[in-house]
């Protein structure tokens, strides 16, 4: 639910997902707070504001480490449940918050709270991630998060006409680099063997990730799945 | 007490050097000896060819020379790939063995930071993994992408702190027929430019004290684990990182100062991606112009995969707003590359910028349009199929501008 003026509501003392039981809410919360992780991100919270001072995504969104710090410390399960399913995805993930003299980690804190969003597949995460599966795709099976093929006009419209120019030109252009590893490649950032793919691979199916992805999205996980499934079981 | 902002200002007015042993932090390298003892870890040592440096609580740090291997950067390599080549071009010319390995993985932080659709076993060991397959080489891993090295100190502190980590990390790294590695230092290509610095002084060819710069420093490189980053009494006081200042220092550029140095560049790992208004807007309103206000440099120069991509791709759109935009950017690799004579388009790739680098080149008296007419010969024979592509033969003598 966007925020605005008629539904702002600082101290939520209203129920904003009242969709959702308090026992979700709750379990969600304590999937959070029973993060092994959680205990290094989280001591306390002076509400000094230093974090929202330097939060990059306070400054152009309804959004504020400081009071992701304080909901989750004095356990505010309705207002974590708003910051779960509104707020998280708003962060630059760029750490200035740990400028935190209490040693907070708030962006930590978001970290934690997205992959459980995830992990539960939560619509508004869904709906959030829906844009973004192909580098899902590329980063579980090519092992880059991004290739030169792409740089595409449609893709990146608002890096200017520029931008045509690494299409029309990329086979050539990728072979003008003197990195061997970058040579002529344009499906991935550069050459990585079979062996490392498939050690990759198997690291995705030992630690649970695939079932994360298949929680977010069924269609791209029966995609990987397959395909890697395949390359292991030719070896 | 209350403390006066004249007090501040007075207390900032000094140079810091730092005791390390009133550091306020754990040393993690004596927990990873420590881990060592038991067993449970192999802790590969920087090589004897490496510098000294200080860190920011006053601690030594070891940075290797040579014998390295180099782990490459998701959009260094995808998107801008004169980061990497300026690298590698920079070790080519001091003839300082180096590994380029196909047998490495993204660190897929990226991702994480975008999508968390991982979790922090999969993530430390994929960390593991790539630090297992430099292990097996004899070579010292040398991170090229900030939030890389970012991403590995912290799983690194994980580590440490949570054995059920590290337990669940080995049975998966058994399955690989891996060890589980930590390297006795988490190195930046950054830092290893820096402790070059001065050799690359030496061979500079291009004259660059007319120039004036702006630096960024990269928030995953010096905030997240703050302790790990270099600072220097001689650069800021010891009050800000060393790392990118310092090179450019050594090459002769007037540094100049900004009000929002500290803020990032707005690349927000999923944002740049799939919701770049955030993107667009923070990096041109709250850095670029900022910079292009109060000091209008010729450049800007950061040492980081999102930094360079953020800051400079995001400026196009920025000026169709008749916004004060208009700074190309460089990491600092490409830098000192330039300044030794690295092929503009061979090797620095200008070709892959998006904010017009013209005007730079032309104020340091490179005549781009040579190179770059050079630089479509070699199109051309590659498109003709009379070579194959260019190669180190081609790109590693330097130019004389």
């Amino acid at each position: 639910m966007p925020t605005t003026q008629e539904n702002w509501n600082p101290g939520k003392k209203q129920d904003r997902h009242p969709e959702v039981s308090y026992e979700e809410k709750e379990k969600l919360f304590l999937e959070v707070k029973n993060d092994p992780r959680y205990e290094d991100f989280l001591y306390g919270c002076y509400e000094c504001g230093i974090c929202v001072s330097t939060c990059p995504s306070a400054r152009f969104y309804d959004y504020s480490p400081r009071v992701i710090a304080q909901a989750m410390a004095r356990e505010d399960v309705e207002r974590v449940y708003d910051i779960i399913s509104e707020d998280i995805w708003n962060c630059a993930q760029c750490f200035s918050c740990v400028r935190c003299p209490r040693q907070n980690n708030p962006g930590g804190l978001v970290t934690l709270l997205r992959e459980v969003a995830v992990k539960n597949g939560l619509q508004e995460t869904k709906d959030v991630l829906q844009g973004y599966s192909r580098v899902i795709y590329k980063v579980m099976l090519k092992g880059n998060q991004v290739s030169p093929d792409m740089l595409q006009p449609d893709f990146f419209p608002d890096w200017g006409p520029w931008v045509q120019n690494f299409s029309a030109n990329m086979p050539v252009w990728r072979k003008a680099i003197p990195v061997d590893t970058l040579r002529g490649v344009t499906d991935a950032a550069w050459k990585t063997n079979r062996k490392t793919l498939l050690e990759l691979y198997t690291i995705w199916f030992e630690t649970g990730n695939m079932e994360i992805i298949k929680e977010i999205d069924e269609g791209l996980h029966d995609l990987l799945a397959d395909v890697m499934q395949e390359e292991l079981e030719e070896g | 007490m209350t403390t006066t902002v004249e007090e501040i200002l007075e207390r900032k007015s000094h140079a810091v050097t730092r005791d390390p042993e009133i550091a306020p932090t754990h040393d993690i390298r004596e927990s990873l000896f420590e881990l060592e003892a038991k067993g449970e870890i192999v802790v590969q040592r920087v090589p004897e060819n490496h510098v000294e440096v200080k860190t920011k609580f006053g601690r030594t740090k070891k940075i290797p020379i040579d014998h390295t291997w180099h782990h490459k950067s998701c959009g260094q390599c995808g998107h801008i790939p004169g980061y990497t080549s300026s690298i590698f071009w920079l070790h080519r010319q001091f003839n300082l063995d180096y590994l380029d390995p196909t047998d490495q993985t993204s660190c897929t932080g990226w991702n994480y930071y975008a999508s968390a659709t991982s979790n922090a076993a999969a993530q430390a060991a994929v960390m593991s993994r790539n630090f297992a397959a430099a292990h097996e080489t004899g070579y010292f891993p040398m991170i090229h992408c900030g939030t890389s090295y970012g991403h590995y100190k912290e799983i690194r502190e994980q580590l440490v702190h949570h054995k059920g980590l590290r337990d669940e990390v080995r049975r998966i790294l058994d399955k690989l027929g891996k060890p589980l590695v930590i390297p006795e230092e988490l190195v930046h290509y950054s830092e290893w430019v820096h402790v070059m610095r001065n050799k690359f002084a030496e061979k500079q060819t291009v004259d660059m004290s007319m120039i004036r710069a702006t630096v960024h420093p990269a928030c995953h490189y010096y905030k997240i684990v703050a302790e790990d980053a270099i600072y220097d009494p001689d650069i800021y006081g010891g009050q800000r990182t060393a790392t990118v200042t310092g090179t450019l220092e050594a090459l002769g550029i007037d540094v100049a100062d900004y009000s929002t140095w500290f803020d990032c560049c707005g690349f927000g790992f999923r944002h740049v991606l799939v919701q770049r208004d955030f993107t667009r807007s923070f990096s041109t309103l709250r850095k670029i112009e900022v910079m292009k206000n109060e000091v209008n440099p010729d450049l800007t120069v950061t040492h980081d995969t999102g930094c360079v991509t953020t800051l400079d791709k995001s400026q196009f759109s920025a000026k169709a707003h008749d916004r004060n935009v208009g700074i190309p950017v460089l990491s600092d690799a490409q830098v000192a590359a330039l300044a030794m004579g690295a092929h503009p388009f061979r090797v620095v790739q200008f070709h892959w910028h998006s904010t017009d680098w013209r005007p730079f080149l032309d104020k340091l008296g490179i005549n781009w349009q040579k190179y770059w007419d050079e630089f479509q010969g070699d199109l051309e024979a590659i498109r003709a199929g009379t070579k194959s592509g260019i190669t180190w033969e081609d790109a590693d003598k330097p130019v004389v501008y």
